[in-house]
């Protein structure tokens, strides 16, 4: 038996009150507790965090990059989702 | 996925990283790409792990408590870092456990300046001011290599080493002002690091079979010699500032490039540290295999405890 039946896992960290888990990095570990003790040992020597999140990196379901074309174009086709899309006169304000 | 033929992906690769977009782990690249990035990450990693080995021979020996700290400190972050460098490598699809192993097999390198032993406390300092100090100069430009986990990786890691030079600094600077025999010491860590710590920066650049490709694929972003040049020219005025000389006879200021020359480099030496024959290699690679082999038991524990723990969950 040998670190190699270790799951990997992906690492999330709060930095602050206020602010959301960033991912920061994977690590091995056996078991979820493990991998909290590492994450806090490898990626906040520093006080980088208060708060850590650690996911088996086989539960992240993730979309494809050869397709994020076709995946993320609804969106693209939709400008007047933005603000800018509509001209508003000159001396309308608060809008 | 549109039908596209290699040539055709390789060149939108290769626009890609010329207008400076990051490459993430799932996109498409060549498979030179991918395996000179795992070379290199692995090689990065494996310094990072035998680097401690040098340093760890004398925490137990440090003059004070302070002293002691920031030691352990340093070599726990070198364990850090050589870890951020793994999981980077897994995301190209290594396996740690081969990676290691090609460590261990003697398949794998590692960076040549951790092959030379450290004889004295002054060798603490040495290694820190220089050795760290020529990492630090070497990792800065890869912040903004294309591949993206290696870049973020660097990011930490440059943040984190600024530190070791400085504290490598300090105990240097504090024996050059202490007694002859205190002095003297720190001049003898400095001949013996000071053409090693070079030699680090690799082959100059007409050997360097590696740098062309390197660069054209922003993995690296500055030749060889020319972050061994930054690097003396930073080195010389701070090792005036403490008193200490640099053992080079044929050093000298050229006006005209506002450079620092420095005499011939032995790479007959460095060729073969490289190949495994500098003083500590053997010991290295013993060591480390050592402590993988000592420390299977606890790797079991921590699996079967693992496995315990989650079928009491599930009962």
């Amino acid at each position: 038996m040998s670190s190699k039946e270790w799951p990997l896992w992906e690492v999330f960290i709060r930095s602050k009150q206020g602010l959301n888990h960033k991912h920061v990095g994977s690590l091995r570990a056996a078991d979820a507790e493990m991998a909290l003790e590492n994450a806090r040992d490898v990626y906040t020597r520093r006080s980088e965090g208060i708060s850590i999140w650690v996911v088996e990196s086989n539960n992240v379901f993730a979309s494809d990059p050869s397709e994020s074309q076709e995946f993320f174009e609804p969106a693209d086709s939709k400008i007047y989702r933005h603000p800018t899309f509509y001209d508003v006169p000159d001396g309308i304000s608060h809008m | 996925m549109k039908e596209v033929n290699i040539t055709e992906l390789e060149r939108m690769f290769q626009e890609k990283i010329d207008q400076d977009i990051k490459i993430e782990p799932k996109d498409w690249m060549p498979d030179d790409y991918r395996e000179t990035l795992i070379r290199q990450i692995s090689q990065h990693a494996h310094s990072e792990i035998v680097g401690m080995l040098p340093e760890g021979n004398w925490i137990t020996r440090a003059p004070n408590l302070r002293r002691k700290a920031v030691l352990l400190a340093k070599v726990q972050d070198e364990a850090g870092h050589g870890l951020y460098l793994y999981s980077a490598a897994e995301t190209l699809g290594a396996d740690r456990e081969d990676t290691i192993d090609d460590l261990h097999s003697g398949k794998a390198k590692y960076s040549s300046i951790f092959n030379y032993p450290t004889l004295t406390w002054a060798d603490m300092g040495a290694i820190g001011w220089l050795v760290d100090g020529a990492a630090i100069m070497n990792q800065v430009p890869i912040c903004r290599c294309s591949y993206g986990p290696y870049a973020r990786a660097m990011v930490r890691v440059c943040k984190e080493e600024s530190f070791h030079q400085r504290q490598g600094f300090e105990i240097m600077m504090t024996l050059a002002k202490g007694s002859p025999e205190q002095k003297a010491m720190a001049q003898d860590a400095l001949n013996r690091f000071w053409w090693p710590a070079l030699m680090m920066f690799g082959p100059s650049d007409g050997e360097s079979k590696h740098t062309a490709q390197s660069m054209k694929w922003k993995i690296k972003r500055s030749t060889n010699d020319e972050l061994r040049q930054q690097f003396v020219d930073v080195t010389v005025p701070q090792a005036e500032m403490i008193g200490l000389t640099l053992p080079d006879a044929d050093l000298s200021f050229n006006e005209a490039t506002g450079h620092y020359e420095y005499g011939e480099i032995n790479w007959a030496e460095f060729w073969e540290v490289v190949k495994g024959n500098g003083p500590c290699n053997k010991d290295r690679i013993d060591t480390r295999r050592k402590a993988k082999e000592e420390g299977q038991w606890v790797r079991e524990a921590a699996t079967a405890f693992a496995q315990k723990r989650a079928a009491r969950k599930s009962a």
